[in-house]
């Protein structure tokens, strides 16, 4: 090898130390890889849409609007990911106490032709009375569940029986109404306070 | 040659130190995910046996106001030489029980009836578990409660048919609620 040869080897590797330096630390205090399923398209939210809650009242857009609010979609049909994250989400109420005073809560269904607003009310009351159920004519649901690029996909079986696929990460979303984030499905008690914590700070 | 080693190899070991965060990192990930499939892991005497089937851990759930469906989770070991398949479950608290599958992919909740059945391969175990295989039972006739049980008749292909009971645990139970012990 000539000495040439060797100094470009050796500034190639130097070349090489400075990259993967720059590269490992803006992996270690950018929390390394995001989680990789997330919602894909941060470019979430917003929309306009015309429901009604589990009392009959009407609500919109502007539900989140002027505080904080986690959101869910889901349905009373749903036999493992609905009931569970309902009661995770009253436990994350309960641990953060007063902590939460701003927070709102709801429960969309993706299953309007279903889900009445008075089954809603039994179904979210039963867990916390801080969750909202939100249901409306299919057609107004299709919007919000368009706007915040939520699945929802009826799966026929017997009998005039079906499921609903659907996303089950709940929305973390900001007082001005944007998204802010999501707490995937099965996420340990501590990691979803601690997102709903960061959330209540930004308010 | 000293000088090459020194030009050369400071270099390279730098670089192998820049990645080491990463790939520490990587590790405890790895192991966090172990412990966790080692807490699954369930435990306790068998519920109900028959042939080679056994039937270890059996619970469901609390069902919410207006929920009409719930899951049901059992271990069933397979002890003996020969593969089987759960093919049926009937409970007289659901007008239907289906084997189903959930699985999720990404963000997204998804849930497949097997027609074929649950295989339960000679010598293995093969959990249902909320997240994966489980029994869904549909049309309710009535709430499951915290505390209650709920009977179950599972029908294997070579094993035939076997009923257990399952405790209804809350309504987020990840497991069997833990017995206390009678006489101590």
């Amino acid at each position: 090898m000539t000495s040439s040869t060797l100094s470009r080897v050796r500034l190639g590797l130097w070349a090489a130390v400075i990259v993967a330096a720059l590269a490992a630390t803006v992996a270690f205090f950018g929390g390394y890889v995001k989680p990789s399923s997330q919602v894909a398209d941060r470019n979430i939210g917003g929309g306009t849409y015309s429901l009604v809650d589990q009392r009959g009242n009407p609500v919109d857009q502007t539900m989140l609007v002027g505080q904080p609010s986690l959101m869910f979609f889901g349905f009373t049909h749903c036999p493992i990911v609905c009931p569970t994250t309902m009661v995770e989400m009253a436990g994350w109420f309960e641990e953060l106490g007063a902590e939460a005073g701003p927070l709102n809560a709801y429960f969309v269904t993706v299953d309007p032709a279903r889900d009445t607003p008075e089954m809603l009310n039994d179904y979210v009351s039963w867990v916390s009375d801080r969750i909202t159920a939100v249901t409306g004519k299919p057609e107004e649901i299709d919007k919000i569940i368009k706007a915040w690029g939520v699945v929802a996909e009826k799966v026929d079986g017997e009998g005039g029986e079906y499921d609903v696929n659907h996303t089950a990460s709940v929305f973390l979303i900001n007082a001005r109404g944007e998204f802010e984030g999501t707490i995937s499905y099965g996420e340990t008690q501590d990691m979803a306070v601690a997102k709903i914590r960061k959330l209540l700070q930004k308010a | 040659m000293n000088l090459f080693l020194t030009k050369t190899l400071l270099p390279a070991g730098l670089l192998a130190l820049a990645l080491s965060p990463v790939l520490a990192h990587d590790r405890s990930h790895l192991q966090a995910r172990q412990m966790v499939a080692q807490a699954e892991t369930p435990m306790g005497m068998p519920a109900a046996t028959i042939g080679n089937i056994e039937l270890s851990g059996a619970f469901t759930r609390a069902t919410l106001p207006n929920a009409p469906v719930a899951g049901g989770f059992v271990s069933i070991s397979n002890t003996g030489s020969t593969d089987d398949t759960l093919i049926a479950a009937t409970s007289p608290v659901a007008g239907e029980v289906q084997l189903h599958e959930m699985k999720m992919e990404g963000d997204v909740m998804k849930m497949q009836e097997l027609p074929g059945g649950i295989p339960v391969p000679a010598g293995q175990t093969v959990m249902l578990k909320p997240g994966g295989l489980h029994l869904m039972f549909m049309q309710l006739k009535q709430p499951l409660v915290e505390g209650n049980q709920v009977p179950v008749t599972l029908t294997f292909e070579k094993a035939g048919t076997v009923e257990l009971l399952l405790d209804v645990g809350g309504a987020a139970a990840k497991a069997p609620a833990m017995h206390t012990m009678h006489g101590g």
